[in-house]
């Protein structure tokens, strides 16, 4: 059963054929028995998905059931569960229950699904690996010695194992996506403000954003519709109307312009990964795509902008961990600026600590103006450069990241190396763009990913073409051997 | 623009983060190195260009200016780590 997609699934709840409470148990059985290798969870909440399932089999005997009803799903460890552990891995949260949910979390529940548990992530969403979680690496179902990319990594790694039929990620610089592609799985990061940001524990605020992480593209949009629309919570939430995601997705791709930065595949990008990433812009472009070569002349900024803008908005979002309220505090302080530095030097990790203290140096006196502001001029060129393809194209594909999964350790001692994972990502979030990763092809047995890449808040445009795409392929639907 | 240790421990001690001796040396290094990356910017032609802080452009909303939330003081404070009579505690800071 764990083979099936949110749709099929679905299908065999509304035919009588399995119950969330069958569905939930079985999920559950799963993360117990495999999970101990991949370390994808952190949490477990067995006995509140199973009364949540039996409460979502009560609704559809009552004929109230929705397309989600029923259905298990895991969240993401950096948004707020009232009564659960939210520690977005960090020392700094190992105790902390949030008093209240995520909108996410709400919207969700709302609509039926049942929450296995919480999933593994970097420290604070800081990281392409999963290596700088509290909680120990994650393990990529697909070669345990490898990394499952990051900072979503445990929410990937699950979907991928088949230990959730979906889950929840953010993105903040390819956090979703990436992770997605080393997991050959599906994850759409949607326009900036499309998803209320309310109980998502912050990283930088302009760039932040939730999404799916599922096994279709079809999956995505069912998920889409209910975890989008306004929330007043979130100052930055966008007033606009929510179509239905799943209205589209069956659109033909004839006359679709695809635009192919032609920079993407140069230097940097592994050639099994180009290989597979241009079989699959022949597949769109059989179904009738057009594909247009476009220039983004500064996606080379993007990376150092985003080091200087992520970090800035990190050493402030992340100065509330004081040891006072919540969270981690030191031993016997002797006075109060001892009980702040000890708290935070013993609550975060090396790669925590290192972008808080560059977001406090771009943003101090005397730098502010030769860091800070020079990135968010950078930034504007960068939002331009798409918003002037844009206007030429309909979706933009390319790779989602350089390479397939790293082995675990292999760029961990070098943070800039690190970095560069997120090359193909980090312009996204910058303009605030909808972005997805697709699995299209698999290198040396690795999972390859296809990112595309929309116009603000066109994210039915970039479901179809990933469901088209689905359609006529099965990278999706393959499953590590160990996992089928 | 690289830095040392005395700007790396300026820069800690704003951010209130203590950095012990045998981690300094470590950090220093990394910190160069990102710096290293960001000096990347220095050659982009930005004249002119206005700074773009939100990616939609957007301005803030604005709500009624009235009370909304309800007190819950006593499960905001249940998970801190040391409060009394409704207080959160923290070493003397007036003698």
């Amino acid at each position: 059963m764990h083979d099936l997609t949110l749709r099929e699934l679905s299908a065999k709840l509304a035919a009588g054929t399995t119950s969330s409470v069958e569905l939930t148990q079985h999920f559950l059985d799963r993360i117990a028995a495999e999970d101990a290798k991949i370390n994808s969870f952190v949490s477990v909440t067995a006995e509140s998905a199973l009364t949540a399932a039996q409460a979502a089999d009560s609704v559809r005997a009552a004929g109230k059931a929705g397309p989600l009803t029923g259905i298990p799903l895991a969240h993401k460890d950096i948004f707020c569960t009232q009564g659960v552990r939210t520690a977005c891995g960090s020392k700094m949260l190992d105790t902390f229950v949030a008093p209240y949910n995520a909108h996410v979390v709400d919207r969700l529940a709302a609509a039926g699904m049942v929450m296995l548990g919480k999933t593994n992530m970097d420290e604070f969403a800081m990281g392409s690996s999963n290596e700088t979680s509290f909680y120990g690496a994650v393990a990529n179902p697909w070669d345990l010695t490898k990394v499952p990319g990051g900072s979503s990594g445990g929410s990937a790694a699950a979907v991928a194992a088949r230990l959730a039929p979906a889950a929840t990620g953010t993105d903040t610089g390819g956090s979703i996506r990436q992770p997605a592609a080393l997991c050959g799985i599906t994850g759409l990061k949607p326009t900036y403000g499309r998803i209320s940001r309310w109980g998502m524990i912050a990283f930088a605020s302009s760039l932040d954003q939730a999404g799916p992480m599922t096994q279709t593209a079809e999956d995505a949009a069912l998920m889409l519709n209910a975890m989008a629309g306004f929330d007043e919570r979130d100052s930055t939430s966008v007033q606009r109307d929510v179509p239905d995601y799943t209205a589209e997705l069956n659109n033909d791709l004839n006359g679709l312009r695809v635009g192919i930065p032609k920079s993407w595949f140069g230097a940097g990008l592994d050639d099994g990964v180009a290989t597979q990433v241009r079989m699959a812009l022949a597949e769109l472009e059989k179904q009738g795509a057009k594909l247009v070569e476009i220039d983004l002349p500064n996606a080379d900024l993007a990376v150092p902008t985003y080091y200087v803008l992520a970090p800035a908005e990190a050493s402030s979002n992340l100065s509330r961990f004081d040891g006072v309220r919540y969270g981690h505090r030191c031993d016997a302080p002797h006075d109060l600026t001892d009980l702040y530095k000890r708290s935070r030097a013993e609550g975060f990790g090396s790669e925590v600590k290192r972008r808080i203290l560059v977001g406090t140096y771009v943003l101090s006196a005397g730098y502010y103006d030769a860091y800070y502001l020079k990135a968010l001029k950078t930034r504007r060129l960068i939002a331009e450069d798409f918003a002037k393809a844009f206007a030429e194209v309909d979706v933009i594909a390319g790779p989602t990241a350089p390479t397939t999964a790293f082995g675990i350790g292999e760029k961990s001692d070098d943070p800039v190396t690190m970095y560069l994972s997120d090359i193909y990502t980090i312009a996204v979030n910058l303009a605030g763009l909808p972005g997805m990763s697709i699995p299209c092809g698999e290198s040396a047995g690795m999972p390859v990913g296809l990112q595309l890449i929309g116009n603000l808040f066109d994210e039915s445009r970039l479901l179809n073409v990933a469901h088209r795409y689905q359609q006529a392929t099965d990278w999706h639907r393959r499953i590590p051997a160990a996992y089928a | 623009m690289s830095i040392g240790r005395n700007e790396v421990d300026t820069v800690a001690h704003l951010a209130r983060i203590a950095v012990e001796d045998q981690a300094a040396e470590a950090l220093v290094k990394d910190l160069n190195g990102i710096l290293g990356l960001v000096d990347q910017l220095n050659a982009a032609q930005t004249e002119g260009v206005e700074p773009l802080s939100h990616p939609l452009d957007m301005v803030q909303r604005l709500r009624v200016d009235e009370v909304r939330e309800s007190n819950q003081r006593a499960a905001f404070q249940a998970i801190a780590p040391e409060v009394e009579a409704g207080l959160y505690l923290v070493p003397r800071v007036v003698e």
